[in-house]
């Protein structure tokens, strides 16, 4: 008779408590034997491959690609007796194990409130258990006319049963003093579901009297066309906001940004140019046996032409080394090319991008935006740039003023091309043009380094046989 | 500019990482200490290295399923750790960091008892006088030190110089290159030196303190800093399990001789992470990881094994069932790890029944049970 096991989200660093299931090694179907690795997630410290802890066929993947849960939440269904004899009566057993998880949103299930089975650290038992208990239609009967429910979010096909506690989910500990205890019984207020501020985690008395009174004045309206609509986070009682934890790469690219704006000076200077050579040095590249294979575009010549301005300016391609006192300049560049991806912004970086001729370098870029759109970025790929292109003008924009990526002195926003009248040979002419913007660190690079680099970027952009004098 | 603090010292090596055996005036006295190691010996040592490894790599898969907080492996480390290990004589005693389990192996722990800390049932695991080896220490180089102190007591009760092989007595502890930029290793290495103290200090140079390189921790061969206590110092390939136990040897055999402490540096390479929380590719650079990897201590034992017509196919497969087992075995014995009943915290606090500690312990047992009605708050760490 299958039997079908869980294999639950552990904690892979110390005092986790969510990891983002990144890719799936197996599939439904699939036989999977001990150690095999399954599957590839993200936490917040680094990138980890899980390896199976049961022999047996996939049954179910619990947990979509992309999708951040809480340590403890079951992931996958193993069945570790495929080859058994099939139930006499095959009714509900074999289907009612897994269908008691939310395969959409299990961290809806109480489950989420247990992530404090972490072995060591704190874990954040209080804060998961206060917010997501509330919005389960169990734990608080809403009136009828407020939409508390999600929508469309909500899936079909979701079996009844879905939202409620898991089968195995623990009873959480709640830490508070016996007068505390009782004021809450008074007042009727679960324990469980007080967020706690007190030390290490105790629920004190204003936290029970403060949910306490947030469950009275909870009855705010919501307006019809009003609801929530994401699928993630929690919505605050009055139902009119949704409150989304900042975690993974949306809480490292803060980070990078806060630590980078607040720290280096930025100066950011613009040029408009004449690209219509670039465009016709693209146009010949496509046609070009040896670039057959590859995608040749603007930003090729763009990330040419860069490496021939930092050639040319090596002091641009450096960083300002703030515990040292030292301005640490680099012989090599490590070319980052900034990538929107489905998990977010990433900036991975080509490596001895210097050293590589336009046919390597173009190679270099291909296998760059294909890893990071399958969100395959490892943070090798990220660390360690030099320098670094943002290629705004995909989105159809002129240009912005770019935040440096830390550690780099220069960043260069690449805007649209448009089909300009444009002044051209002492006429005006139908010309491509396009915008450069380069933001800079101020500390270590002047005005008259950022911008030399900058017209010598948009130099070989004019006229990419320019590169042939410097390269 | 200065010299990388890896190079410029001469190496202790028998064997290549070819796998070729070394014949150089300058170790003749080391070969000679491993002359006695037959096939059968050798294929010993092979054995021991290969159930740690499997050990390693079983216990990081059990953290990655959860059954772990947390695991530092010693993967790369086996040859440092079982040749120092087996140099070992019974009565000696070891003082290891938390990575040793090639040397918890060697002194007759079950590997299984040493993830009882690790899963966070247990703070040891092991009785340390039942294996004469200390239980794991957390804090970096506190317990070189406490080596240091042993071995000096060890020297008051009269079990050193006498000549006697089986009373004369030795001390050894496990280190690495991040301790030695610790205090108490400094401090450990004074005692050591004008007490004259029956003690080894072993660092395995593993060249990463979690994310710091060597260069970090010195600027000269960590080898010299045993010169400058007047400690006898000797740098050892850290990846040739028979110049561990070479060096070993005369080192355990010096301080139970009474000639004093040697220190020795065993030059090898953490090929894992520094704990299953720890992500290397953030820090380091995979060319570096093959560099090493092409110096692994088990394959160069294997080719050793195979040109000297010590390998046998049979012992081989023997050999891969056992690790298997081993394998399997760990997982059932891990998974039924449960968290000790928190009571048990009184019962190591004295050797002997103490008023103030059951007074406590009855205090307590009431006070838990006062939690009834929250429900599960005796439960504990168990899953």
């Amino acid at each position: 008779m299958p039997t079908f096991e869980q294999f639950k989200l552990p904690d892979a660093g110390e005092g986790l408590t969510e990891a983002e299931i990144v890719h799936w090694h197996v599939a439904v179907g699939d036989e999977v034997t001990v150690n095999q690795t399954i599957v590839e997630i993200e936490t917040a410290k680094s990138l980890v491959e899980l390896p199976s802890p049961f022999t047996g066929v996939v049954s179910e993947l619990l947990v979509a690609e992309g999708t951040t849960v809480d340590v403890g939440v079951p992931i996958i269904v193993v069945d570790t007796d495929p080859g058994g004899a099939a139930p006499a009566a095959p009714v509900a057993a074999p289907a009612a194990e897994p269908a008691a998880v939310p395969a959409e949103k299990p961290a809806d299930g109480s489950a989420a409130a247990s992530s404090g089975s972490v072995l060591v650290g704190y874990g954040t038992v209080e804060q998961g258990t206060a917010r997501r208990r509330r919005r389960t239609p169990e734990a608080q009967p809403a009136p009828a006319s407020a939409p508390t429910e999600r929508p469309a979010a909500a899936p079909a096909a979701l079996p009844a049963a879905a939202p409620t506690v898991l089968p195995d989910a623990r009873a959480v500990v709640v830490l508070a003093k016996p007068p505390v205890r009782k004021l809450a019984k008074d007042l009727g207020v679960d324990l469980a579901g007080v967020h706690a501020t007190g030390p290490g985690g105790i629920v004190t008395r204003e936290d029970v009297v403060a949910h306490h009174e947030l469950g009275e004045a909870r009855s705010l309206a919501t307006y019809e066309g009003d609801e929530p609509w994401l699928q993630s986070g929690g919505v605050t009682p009055d139902g009119r906001q949704t409150r989304v934890p900042v975690k993974s790469v949306r809480k490292r690219t803060a980070e990078a940004m806060v630590a980078s704006a607040f720290t280096a000076p930025h100066v950011t200077v613009f040029q408009t140019v004449d690209v219509t050579r670039t465009m016709k040095l693209v146009g010949k590249l496509r046609e070009d046996r040896e670039f057959a294979d590859v995608r040749v575009t603007p930003l090729l010549v763009t990330a040419k032409a860069m490496l021939l301005a930092v050639n040319r300016h090596p002091e641009i391609n450096a960083s300002w080394d703030d515990e040292a006192r030292e301005i640490v300049y680099k012989h090599y560049v490590n070319l980052g090319i900034a990538a929107a991806t489905p998990r977010g912004l990433v900036v991975p970086n080509i490596k001895d991008a210097h050293r590589l001729d336009l046919l390597g370098l173009a190679r270099g870029i291909a296998d760059l935006t294909a890893t990071a759109r399958a969100g395959r970025t490892s943070p090798r790929d990220m660390s360690d740039g030099t320098i670094t292109i943002t290629n705004v003008g995909v989105f159809g924009i002129d240009t912005g003023t770019p935040i440096l990526n830390p550690g780099e002195a220069a960043i260069l926003a690449f805007g649209a091309i448009r089909q300009q009248p444009w002044v051209h040979k002492g006429k005006i002419r139908k010309r491509w043009v396009t915008q450069l913007a380069l933001s800079f660190d101020h500390r270590l690079v002047d005005g008259a380094l950022g911008s030399r680099f900058l017209a010598d970027v948009a130099r070989v952009l004019e006229d990419p046989a320019q590169g042939l004098v410097w390269g | 500019m200065n010299q990388h603090p890896d190079e410029g010292a001469p190496l202790v090596q028998l064997v290549t990482p070819e796998g070729v055996r070394v014949t150089t005036d300058e170790n003749a006295a080391y070969r000679e200490r491993v002359a006695h190691l037959d096939a059968a010996a050798l294929r010993d040592l092979y054995r021991d290295m290969v159930l740690v490894r499997r050990f390693d790599t079983e216990a990081t898969s059990l953290q990655r399923q959860g059954e772990l907080g947390l695991f530092a492996q010693s993967l790369g480390q086996e040859a440092a750790q079982i040749g120092s290990g087996r140099a070992m004589a019974p009565q000696d005693y070891a003082f290891p960091s938390y990575r040793e389990h090639g040397v918890a192996h060697t002194r007759g722990v079950d590997l299984a008892d040493v993830l009882r800390l690790f899963r966070g049932v247990d703070h040891g695991g092991w009785d340390p006088t039942a294996h004469n080896f200390h239980l794991y220490t957390l804090v970096i180089g506190s317990h070189t030190l406490h080596a240091t102190g042993y071995a000096m007591g060890v020297q008051r009760d009269g079990l050193v110089g006498t000549g006697d092989p089986e009373r004369d007595t030795a001390v050894v502890t496990y280190f690495g290159d991040g301790a030695t930029s610790q205090g108490d290793v400094s401090e450990a290495l004074v005692f050591a030196a004008v007490n004259n103290a029956p003690v080894v200090l072993f660092c395995q140079n593993n060249q990463w303190a979690i994310s710091e390189p060597t260069s970090k921790q010195t600027r000269v061969p960590l080898v010299r800093r045993g010169d400058g206590f007047g400690v006898p110092s000797v740098r050892v390939d850290g990846n040739d399990v028979l110049a561990c136990y070479a060096v070993t040897a005369e080192a355990l055999e010096r301080a139970r001789s009474g000639g004093g402490p040697t220190f020795v540096e065993a030059y090898t390479y953490r090929m894992g992470a520094h704990t299953t929380s720890d992500d290397p590719s953030r820090y380091r650079s995979a060319a570096q990881e093959d560099y090493w990897r092409q110096r692994d201590p088990i394959d160069r034992l294997a080719v050793l094994l195979r040109s000297e017509d010590a390998w046998d196919e049979s012992w081989a497969a023997d050999l891969q069932a056992e690790s298997d087992a081993l394998g399997e075995r760990l997982r059932e014995t891990v998974r039924g790890f449960t968290a000790p009943p928190s009571s048990s915290m009184f019962d190591h606090v004295y050797a002997s029944e103490h008023a103030t500690v059951a007074a406590e312990q009855a205090w307590f047992a009431e006070y838990e049970t006062s939690f009834a009605d929250a429900g599960g708050a005796a439960q504990g760490g168990a899953r």
